[in-house]
């Protein structure tokens, strides 16, 4: 690395002395807060870390129940939902686009699988799958609209999220479907695995796993490489030969295949298949993914800050709520910490070298 | 005539064949001619040097000869054989690289995956095969060696952003693909417009380093002191034709520059080593 060390000054390059103004500027010493920004550059998931231990050590101090395994497990279980889908959001806030619509998608394929297995008598797994499928499909339109019509991200999600919605209570009614109605694999992803005292669901191993196995593909594999190189500038990715559009309908499927999975897990958490489930879903799992330092702009960020964005909402909602203060100081301070997240990424994203 | 490189010279007496040639190259956008009928060559192992005022036809020359548009009349000949590129993938699967004046980085990766962006090296075994898994070693040990050949010494650290590299390293990280997956020539479009004295004068031994390596070069430019430093030869567009085509040997940049701009033609000015 090019990192300067400010005992010896001046002798941090092997190169020939400067002699234009402009490269001895480019050579003069970091200051701490440049050093601070080229850390984060490098490691973004810092951040949303730090504000996850202090939070941490601060609600724990203000009420010594919130550091128990017993709430611990509670927020586990509160935050699964919209872990899962900030993992399809970061995918596409990946590819700098956004999709508004994740909460309708996960709401639709819930419905379409609860009902159908409530009333139609589908056996659980078809039930499961069908709800995969629904949401998968649902993805690939907003990727097909993206793709094929060039419109914006923002107006094609913003579209379905009114579509989706409309069409879930149009199928449903407005009515919920009850957990004793449903197959109880429908149900499977509510049951409680004891780990140690740590009381989690069996939907909480699943978006862990979820975590695992897309934090892996979008480090290892080619897919997730293009993924990045899209975000990171499209018109490039196109130049070296990536097609733009084939990878962008891809992660707006796969995000629709997650929001799926995740209509499973909701069914499990909430005991019931309700229209009214993940009202706050769309913007909270937006929340969570610039939370956790993945820029708006693309290219930019990992899952692992998704999750700890994800639980830091978490965190502030108990622990704030464990605190006995009024709920909207955890609206008033998630609303801020987006903001703080935001400036972060525009500040490391003017890193120099 | 009697000044021009043996290289140059070589090239074209005894006949040797273009790696590139093209005949009668045509292109309109809408009333506007692009190209009105240009003939060009690239022999082995020079570097041609394209200049021309804004909207000379420079670029769309290069873009009709690799791809990246389609002429609407005229061939392109690679090695002899008749070649119709539709897309600039075309071209770079027939050995084709181009060096893009946006250089078609993606900043926040690193300069190993920016080296092998869309080419990447998978693992072996079905790791690869069936997962597409990476092979970031591979890819970095490889890149390491490219930017080494091209004698860049100064990057050593292949996990490092491009974007905390400097305009120059930047370059160097586009020219070391381009020299790498190349197999036939290298087109470099305005290579140093955007650098300092210092990284210029580097990008131009990374010039020279590749056409030593074997590679021709296509450099488009609009400095003139870089063209006459490094250029075996000068093609001169103007107005959508070939101007004419004179070496740093028997011409000066201002009379490029009068030939380029219309103060005065080839047959008019002493040297020519056209006809």
């Amino acid at each position: 690395m090019s990192t300067t060390s400010p005992a010896t000054p001046g002798a941090e390059t092997p190169a020939p002395p400067a002699n234009t103004a402009a490269e001895q500027f480019a050579k003069r010493r970091r200051s701490p807060a440049q050093r601070v920004q080229h850390v984060l550059h490098a490691y973004p998931a810092i951040s949303p870390l730090l504000v996850l231990v202090v939070s941490f050590l601060v609600f724990t101090y203000l009420n010594p129940n919130f550091g128990t395994l017993r709430t611990q497990s509670l927020i586990l279980q509160q935050v699964a939902v919209v872990a899962a889908l900030a993992v399809g959001q970061t995918l596409i806030i990946l590819t700098a686009g956004i999709d508004l619509s994740v909460g309708a998608i996960a709401i639709l394929a819930m419905l379409f699988s609860a009902k159908l297995s409530a009333d139609g008598g589908l056996p659980g797994p078809l039930a499961v799958l069908v709800g995969i499928a629904v949401g998968t499909a649902a993805g690939a339109i907003n990727g097909l609209l993206v793709t094929r019509l060039r419109l914006p991200p923002f107006i094609v999600t913003l579209g379905t999220l009114s579509v989706f919605t409309a069409m879930a209570l149009l199928y449903s009614g407005g009515q919920s479907v009850q957990a004793g109605a449903m197959p109880d694999l429908m149900v499977w992803t509510g049951e409680i695995v004891n780990l140690g005292g740590l009381r989690i669901t069996t939907g909480v191993f699943m978006v862990v796993l979820l975590y695992v196995v897309i934090g892996f593909v979008l480090k290892q594999t080619t897919w997730g490489r293009h993924l990045y190189a899209v975000g990171n500038d499209a018109e490039s990715a196109r130049l070296v030969g990536i097609s733009v559009n084939r990878v962008l309908l891809s992660v707006y499927t796969i995000a629709g295949l997650i929001y799926g999975i995740t209509a499973w897990i909701l069914i499990g958490r909430a005991g019931a298949a309700s229209p009214n489930a993940a009202a706050d879903a769309n913007l909270e799992s937006i929340t969570a993914v610039v939370i956790g330092g993945t820029s708006l702009f693309g290219g930019r960020g990992a899952l692992l800050g998704t999750l700890l964005g994800a639980l830091i909402v978490g965190y502030f909602r108990t622990g704030l709520s464990l605190a006995g203060v009024d709920d909207q100081w955890r609206v008033l301070s998630i609303g801020l910490l987006v903001i703080i997240a935001v400036s972060i990424d525009q500040w490391i994203r003017k890193v120099r070298a | 005539m009697t000044a021009t490189t043996p290289e140059t010279d070589a090239g074209r007496q005894d006949g040797r064949a273009p790696v590139l040639s093209a005949r009668g190259l045509v292109k309109t956008f809408g009333r506007v001619v692009g190209l009105d009928g240009v003939d060009f060559d690239l022999y082995p192992g020079e570097v041609l040097a394209i200049i021309g005022d804004n909207g000379a036809g420079k670029s769309t020359l290069i873009k009709a000869a690799t791809g990246a548009i389609v002429p609407d009349a005229g061939e392109v000949r690679l090695d002899g054989e008749v070649v119709s590129f539709k897309r600039p993938q075309d071209a770079r699967e027939a050995g084709i690289e181009t060096v893009y004046q946006t250089l078609a980085v993606a900043p926040a990766l690193d300069i190993a995956a920016n080296m092998f962006l869309g080419r990447e090296m998978r693992r072996s075994g079905p790791l690869g095969s069936v997962f597409r898994m990476l092979d970031h070693k591979g890819m970095r040990e490889s890149a390491g060696k490219s930017m080494a050949d091209l004698g860049i010494g100064t990057l050593q650290n292949m996990a490092q952003p491009v974007e905390t590299l400097s305009g120059g390293q930047r370059q160097a990280v586009a020219v070391a693909r381009a020299a790498a997956f190349a197999t036939k020539l290298i087109v470099l479009d305005e290579p140093t417009a955007a650098l300092g004295v210092k990284e210029t004068n580097q990008v131009l031994q990374m010039i020279e380093r590749v056409r030593d390596s074997g590679l021709p070069v296509i450099l488009i430019s609009h400095n003139m002191p870089n063209v006459f430093e490094v250029a075996d030869r000068i093609h001169i567009q103007r107005l959508g034709r070939c101007a004419g085509i004179i070496t740093p040997k028997t011409h000066t940049p201002s009379e490029a520059v009068a030939i380029m701009t219309g103060a005065t033609t080839l047959q008019d000015t002493p040297g020519s080593v056209r006809g």
